[in-house]
């Protein structure tokens, strides 16, 4: 028999002994005004996440002590859904963020190649970020743009019908911007 | 007034071929807003038992009454207070595209039937739950909602009776699991969108611990034709026992994959034939009818009508109504592989059998893909596919996951087995690139 993956358990830890890092004003008007959408400040989480990584580009402790003070929240509550959620990063990622569309429709028409070709012309694997910081990739649960398959969102914006070739010439592109 | 028996596609009418949206004035013009003007007209309990009539099935896959869900929602008399409708717009399942169709062309038809439904259930706020990729829907969801409040179409004192109504866009972070409605409940309280016990179910207990009533896009999107141009008119919709209409996608090796908005009960080869049928040179083995969490069926199926019961009684659901084609070319260990990769990935991690039966089942399938599997793994998956299946489970992610599994081990045992004795994948690991053929040329 061979080994067993039990889970898929997340690799970070916190460290709460960090210096909170105060929300700056737009982050703090902007969490405000999500709050006041709800009848519990605890409903804003996800949206206090995504305004600070939007900010930052990734959601660091200190900013998720500053979130769970201002929603009147212990930090492992506001951790414990910010690590749920995929799109939230806890970890920073690079200027370019390149999620390319793992799932069935994408597979059957090309992902391996997609995949085989943007890791190697990196050379870093899926999940990791090149060491100038430039750019990181992820692979991503179906995009549901399964009729343009395989497609990737590459800076926010959904590439679609992508071919090897023109994958990399997207990163090549991301690359020179940054 | 357009000439109702023209009317044969009421969901996707406004969908224009370059992409562009649907403005308010363009959606007003062809009586836009004037089903939930009627349903204003009526009393609450009037819009629910006209939408039960209807027999208007929840187009999200499980397939429900709307007008029944609704109907479990106590009366405001009995049960005063803040109650909610959300519009479940976190499309994820995999192969699934109809929702972001509707909402990218169409983004006023979808808050035009969630103010219906609110009005029926007596809600005062409504949420639209939006996945977090969608940005295109998002932008455009945005811009209507605040269209249609600076009209007066939402907001305070919609009618004489006061109704009042304030429509809310909740834009989610990625997470395959809050597509279920208690999960999604938890999702837009804030917290992990783990499922919560039922009952109490939502209708009486759900966002906030208020009544909470969850429908999909799709079907909301009827319910400002179900109102305008009546009962009758949606039932003669439909071929078969369903009434109505369903937008039907085709993904895969298709020539033009997309999604059509065809008479419910629409035969599945009619289906693949609106996508072009299959690209030169291959051939299609089998489908997965509604998405990755459907059971395959096969060639000797095409001709069955695309609806609830005929899918059902065939051994799969319709689900979304978006099939996924497998082609001659494609391995079918592989593609179960990447549908189980994607439910252990998005488990939420509450309950044991989810949790650890799907790492279990992609340990498996990874070997016998990498040709290291044994007779034995068969029999072994048939029986985890019983460990994770229905009522050992605390939601349906993981009895949803086992169907594609279960079904390829039924109709493409011979593909697992030639894994084994080969002692490789016979199709190289992947998918092969059609001969010289680039997609571009196709598309």
């Amino acid at each position: 028999m061979t080994p067993i993956i039990a889970t898929d358990a997340a690799t970070h830890c916190a460290d709460w002994r960090l210096k909170i890092e105060p929300l700056n004003e737009h982050e703090e008007t902007a969490i405000a005004a999500q709050i006041h959408h709800y009848p519990q400040p605890q409903a804003a989480t996800i949206e206090a996440l995504k305004i600070v990584q939007q900010q930052q580009g990734w959601v660091s402790d200190g900013k998720v002590k500053a979130i769970a003070q201002r929603l009147k929240m212990s930090p492992d509550e506001v951790d414990s859904v910010a690590t749920f959620y995929n799109k939230i990063y806890r970890q920073p990622v690079g200027r370019t963020v390149i999620s390319i569309c793992d799932s069935v429709s994408c597979w059957i028409m090309g992902y391996q190649g997609l995949a085989q070709a943007v890791t190697q012309e990196l050379n870093i694997a899926l999940g990791e970020t090149t060491p100038d910081g430039a750019i990181t990739l992820l692979p991503t649960p179906c995009l549901g743009a399964c009729d343009h398959a395989p497609v990737a969102i590459v800076d926010d914006q959904l590439t679609r019908q992508l071919t090897p070739a023109s994958l990399i010439l997207l990163v090549r592109r991301a690359q020179e911007q940054t | 007034m357009t000439d109702i028996q023209t009317i044969n596609q009421p969901l996707s009418q406004h969908i224009k071929a370059d992409g562009s949206v649907t403005t308010l004035a363009e959606y007003q013009s062809n009586y836009g807003y004037q089903g939930l003007t009627k349903a204003l007209s009526m009393s609450p309990s009037e819009v629910v038992d006209w939408v039960k009539n209807a027999n208007l099935r929840g187009r999200g896959g499980a397939g429900f009454s709307a007008g029944l869900k609704w109907s479990f929602v106590p009366p405001l008399e009995k049960l005063p207070g803040q109650r909610y409708v959300i519009c479940n717009a976190d499309e994820m399942e995999p192969g699934t595209f109809k929702d972001r169709w509707l909402m990218e062309h169409d983004p006023h038809q979808l808050i035009e039937g969630l103010a219906i439904a609110a009005y029926a259930v007596q809600a005062d706020t409504a949420f639209i739950f939006l996945r977090a990729d969608y940005d295109l829907c998002a932008e455009r969801l945005q811009h209507a909602i605040d269209e249609a409040n600076a009209a007066g179409l939402l907001g305070e004192q919609l009618n004489e009776a006061g109704f009042s109504l304030t429509m809310l866009l909740h834009t989610s972070a990625g997470r395959y699991i809050c597509g279920e409605e208690t999960a999604l409940i938890n999702s837009l309280e804030g917290r992990r969108a783990q499922p919560r016990f039922k009952p109490p179910f939502p209708q009486v207990s759900g966002l906030f611990g208020r009544p909470t009533v969850v429908n999909n896009t799709e079907t909301l999107c009827n319910l400002p034709h179900i109102l305008y141009h009546g009962i009758d008119w949606f039932a003669n919709l439909g071929l078969g026992d369903d009434n109505g209409t369903k937008i039907y996608g085709v993904s895969g090796r298709v020539k033009n994959p997309g999604c059509w908005e065809l008479p419910i009960g629409t035969k599945v080869a009619d289906i693949i034939a609106m996508a072009g049928g299959m690209q030169d040179g291959v051939k299609l083995r089998g489908f997965l009818p509604g998405g990755g969490s459907t059971d395959f069926l096969t060639e000797e199926h095409i001709n069955l009508a695309m609806d609830y019961g005929t899918i059902q009684h065939a051994g799969s659901r319709m689900g979304t109504g978006t099939m996924i084609l497998l082609d001659d070319q494609t391995c079918v260990v592989g593609m179960v592989l990447n549908l189980i990769q994607f439910f252990a990935q998005e488990s939420c991690g509450w309950c044991t059998p989810c949790r650890n039966g799907l790492p279990f089942i992609r340990q498996i399938l990874t070997d016998l893909e990498a040709g290291r599997g044994q007779h034995e793994d068969l029999e072994h998956l048939l029986q985890l596919c019983g460990y994770i299946g229905i009522g050992n489970t605390f939601c349906a992610l993981a009895p949803g996951a086992a169907e594609p599994l279960q079904s390829a081990l039924k109709y493409f045992r011979d593909d697992f087995v030639a894994h084994i004795d080969q002692a490789c994948c016979p199709h190289g690991n992947s998918p092969k690139p059609l001969n010289g053929l680039k997609k571009e040329a196709i598309l």
